[in-house]
């Protein structure tokens, strides 16, 4: 197998005294899409802050492409391909639709190229591309959010809570729209609460609690222990 | 009809540097939540080096311009963006606030410093240039800055509107992070905005400079005529604030034409600006609440009510002892600082527990003085009732504010300390113009303190008085209501609590601290005047309480002594008396970050002194009869210290005491 888009070696995170992270070891091949699941409070979402730049790690490695990241600036990292969309909405509510495609070219990707992007795939933005992004529903919202992860062409993109406030309808949706950026050949680490929604798009699944990953493997293994570890069994 | 159109004219350019002005405020603001009172400081000094560059090192007008609006000015944007205000606009309002005031009152003090007072003139550009409009002689300056202002506002609206950085701008204000994550970078977009935002208010000070003189006070009161017009935009729309800058220059130029320039309505002409302001706030819309967040303020540590009293106690003994042999002029200097610790103290109740602030306390303790003089009454019903009279002034400047937060009442604050020096402190049924009132000193009882020594212990009771209310204030009801609402205005809401109200009580309850603090200083100086009460020295007065500790008793008492010391300090050095003030200013804007101030770290450094030290101490002191528990001593009272039984002597509570009772 070649070398593994993401590698995280024994990391270990904390919010001052409160370790969050106590050892976290994971492999993400290259163009996979891993499912990354869990109950509240388990350091899904601090993996993702730390994996992105946005927050520091006490100790341990982060690879990406097999080349060792260290003190990287969230935004050096979204422009040599790392693309996170963060948990809650992740748009400026207070600029137009177009606007927030506008600032999507800081990746990489000229304007006109992010616009046509976006626009063929979710022409509903179009309609509303003078609209200010916070008067959207929750569902449009993420559209415009994940356009991001379609028209900036990441190497690796990082979902937290895809589904967050959000009808289970919408969320289908959006993960059919995953499944499209994946046959691209974009790796996709994902972090879900609804554990059957989103291994229905991936290759592999994780576990984390605890702030450990305490089970990798194929989407059918990972569904049997899953059950133990949200209600507590394995932790 | 000539008359009207010269003078529509004058407003138009007046106006126009206005808008400059006040376009560069809201591109601050906006972009990066801070709000920059010392807008127009920076105008101030960026007129002196044009001036510096211009006249006195005689460079030519194109290269000192380009120089101070290219080179200076965003620099010193820039400097002030990563070194000062970076980080600052998520903090509460009272501490970004408090960080742009001790930049204002350093760059004035800076500003004396390096440009002692004399006159010196600018000359308007290409003086001798102008021409004939429908009757009136309009010069080349006018038209300048009239063309100026409106390629100000189209650039401004193209940057902010069709380039991407503009548009990056308006979004690092929602969410600095999510801009990085989309590969922005947030620091670069604050300080290019503060860079711009720098550079017009230097434009603005230099065109003004030729019509309004150079002086330290007048173009740094700028601001508030930036930011009158600003609010018309609510601070955010650039259009909005184009129109409130024209219309406020045109309705000066009219009261400078057509109010009387005699009687009591002859301040008016000054405070234009003021009143515009007011009627803006009222016609404002009601803001939304702010939601709470984690991160508070943590607080200096509440002292027990039997502990504030006994250090009350000893305070007040210190003083009698201190005061006993010392000459009159020693005596004031006490009973000023006194008077300042006082006014601190209504600093503690609205900015240390409230989170509000005022830049004009001051002008309450003369609203207080003033009534104080004119009731004419030297007891304790005439010092009552000039409290409660600043305590209504601060009720009535708060009402119109109650709607809106807390950047808006310290903006108002500001207009009401001009209003008042300008128009009535001024006016002659208060002091009369540079004129003073005679106060007679205070009785209690029948029983008047004469000596000045027996009057400043009779302030000193009064300090400790209130301190101790105010301390019992705080730990009950009120004070934790005012703690909830200073973390989470919704949530109070959602609760029921009319926070409207309550905030406009509060305002009054701490403006009629003040006013009792400026009645007693009255009945101490015998004679008072409008010039003891001016605004700017409110400034100072702020800035101190907070780098004292503005959330401390303590920090208020070691505050008043530092202002009282101030003056003293630059009379001994009058060439640095500039440079007092800029390191003042400039140190609060290091310290201001943290409200509990210095007597915070002292309390700190008692706790370590008494872990390092206190065990051993104890040990030393021979054991006394007569067996009082520790947990009395309040020194600890959570954790029950089984060795500390042994040495029950009151002698050690004494020792602890120092540190710990001095936290109040």
């Amino acid at each position: 197998m070649s070398v593994p888009i993401l590698e995280v070696m024994d990391l270990h995170a904390a919010y001052g005294r409160i370790e969050v992270l106590r050892g976290v070891d994971l492999q993400v091949p290259k163009g996979a899409v891993m499912a990354l699941l869990g109950p509240n409070g388990a350091g899904k979402s601090t993996l993702v802050k730390v994996i992105s730049g946005e927050k520091r790690p006490t100790s341990g490695d982060i690879h990406l492409g097999g080349v060792h990241v260290q003190d990287a600036d969230p935004e050096q990292l979204a422009r040599l391909g790392l693309c996170t969309i963060p948990e809650g909405r992740s748009v400026f509510p207070n600029l137009s639709v177009e606007e927030n495609l506008t600032l999507m070219s800081y990746a990489g990707v000229a304007v006109d190229a992010v616009l046509d992007t976006a626009y063929t795939y979710f022409p509903r933005l179009h309609q509303r591309r003078h609209q200010l992004a916070g008067t959207m529903s929750g569902g449009e919202q993420q559209m415009l959010a994940m356009s991001r992860a379609l028209a900036s062409d990441p190497a690796l993109l990082l979902l937290d809570e895809l589904s967050m406030g959000l009808a289970p309808l919408i969320v289908d949706e959006l993960y059919d729209t995953v499944a499209q950026i994946a046959e691209s050949g974009v790796s996709i680490l994902c972090i879900e609460q609804f554990a059957r929604t989103a291994l229905r798009v991936s290759d592999y699944a994780a576990v984390m609690t605890g702030g450990r990953i305490v089970a990798t493997g194929e989407p059918a293994e990972v569904m049997a222990t899953m059950a133990d570890v949200i209600l507590g069994g394995a932790a | 009809m000539s008359t009207i159109l010269s003078f529509t004219i004058l407003g138009l350019f007046t106006g126009a540097a206005y808008a400059i002005a006040a376009s560069g405020l809201v591109l601050t603001y906006t972009t990066t939540r801070v709000f920059n009172i010392a807008h127009g400081a920076f105008g101030m000094v960026m007129a002196f080096i044009f001036w510096d560059f211009s006249q006195r090192q005689g460079m030519p007008l194109w290269l000192s311009l380009v120089l101070v609006l290219g080179v200076v000015a965003p620099g010193t944007g820039w400097f002030v963006q990563r070194f000062v205000t970076r980080g600052l606009g998520d903090a509460p309002v009272s501490v970004s606030l408090v960080v742009t005031v001790g930049l204002f009152v350093g760059l004035i003090g800076l500003a004396q410093y390096l440009w002692p007072p004399e006159p010196r003139t600018l000359p308007p550009f290409l003086p001798d240039q102008g021409m004939e409009i429908g009757g009136t002689y309009v010069t080349a300056h006018q038209m300048i800055t009239i063309a100026l202002s409106v390629v100000v506002a189209g650039l401004l609206y193209l940057l902010l509107n069709r380039t991407r950085i503009g548009t990056a701008m308006r979004a690092a204000v929602d969410n600095p992070m999510l801009l990085r994550l989309f590969g922005g970078r947030p620091d670069r977009v604050a300080s290019l905005s503060w860079a711009i935002g720098i550079s017009l208010a230097a434009l603005a000070g230099i065109l003004l400079t030729p019509v309004i003189g150079l002086s330290y006070y007048d173009l740094t009161l700028l601001v508030i005529n930036a930011y009158a017009a600003a609010m018309l935009g609510k601070l955010k729309s650039l259009p909005l604030t184009f129109v409130g800058a024209m219309g406020l220059g045109i309705l000066q130029s009219f009261a400078v034409a057509y109010l009387p320039t005699e009687g009591n309505l002859a301040g008016l002409r000054a405070v234009v600006p003021a009143l515009f302001l007011f009627v803006v706030i009222i016609a404002m819309p009601q803001a939304q609440l702010r939601i709470g967040q984690v991160k508070g303020i943590v607080s200096a540590p509440q002292p027990s009510f039997p502990k504030s009293l006994g250090w009350g106690l000893v305070l007040v003994l210190g003083v009698a002892v201190l005061t006993a042999a010392m000459s009159d002029a020693n005596l004031l200097l006490v009973g000023t600082a006194a008077t300042y610790a006082m006014v601190m103290l209504s600093l503690v109740l609205l900015t240390g527990y409230g989170g509000h602030v005022s830049l004009a306390q001051f002008t309450f303790a003369g609203v207080g003085a003033l009534a104080y003089a004119k009731l004419d009454e030297p007891n304790l019903y005439g010092l009552l009732m000039s409290a409660l009279i600043a305590a209504l002034v601060g009720a009535l400047v708060a009402l119109p504010v109650l709607r809106l937060t807390g950047l808006y009442l310290a903006l108002a604050t500001l207009a009401f300390g001009v209003l008042m020096d300008k128009l009535v402190f001024q006016a002659d049924f208060a002091f009369g113009y540079n004129g003073t009132l005679h106060a007679e000193r205070l009785s209690v009882l029948g029983r008047s303190f004469t000596s000045t020594g027996g009057y400043v212990l009779v302030m000193s009771v009064f300090f400790v008085l209130m301190a101790v209310v105010l301390l019992q204030l705080r730990r009950g009801v009120l004070g934790r209501l005012l703690i909830a609402m200073r973390d989470s205005p919704a949530a109070c809401g959602t609760l029921g609590l009319d926070m409207r109200w309550f905030r406009v009580a509060l305002f009054g309850l701490s403006a009629g601290m003040a006013g009792l603090a400026g009645g007693l200083f009255a009945g101490l100086r015998g004679t008072i005047g409008a010039a003891d009460f001016q605004l700017f020295n409110s400034l100072p007065l702020l800035l101190l309480a907070v780098v004292c500790g503005v959330t401390s008793v303590t920090g208020a008492a070691l505050g008043g002594v530092g202002l009282m010391l101030l003056p003293v300090l630059q009379s001994s050095r009058p060439e640095l008396a500039g440079l007092v003030f800029a390191i003042l200013g400039f140190g609060a804007v290091a310290l201001g970050r943290d409200p509990n101030g210095i007597a915070n770290l002292l309390f700190g450094l008692g706790h370590r002194l008494d872990r390092r030290f206190g065990d051993r101490i104890r040990t030393a002191i021979p054991v006394l009869p007569l067996p009082r528990s520790r947990a009395d001593s309040g020194e600890d009272n959570a954790v029950p210290l089984s060795g500390l039984t042994t040495i029950p002597d009151p002698a050690h509570d004494e020792e602890v005491g120092v540190h710990v009772a001095a936290r109040g």
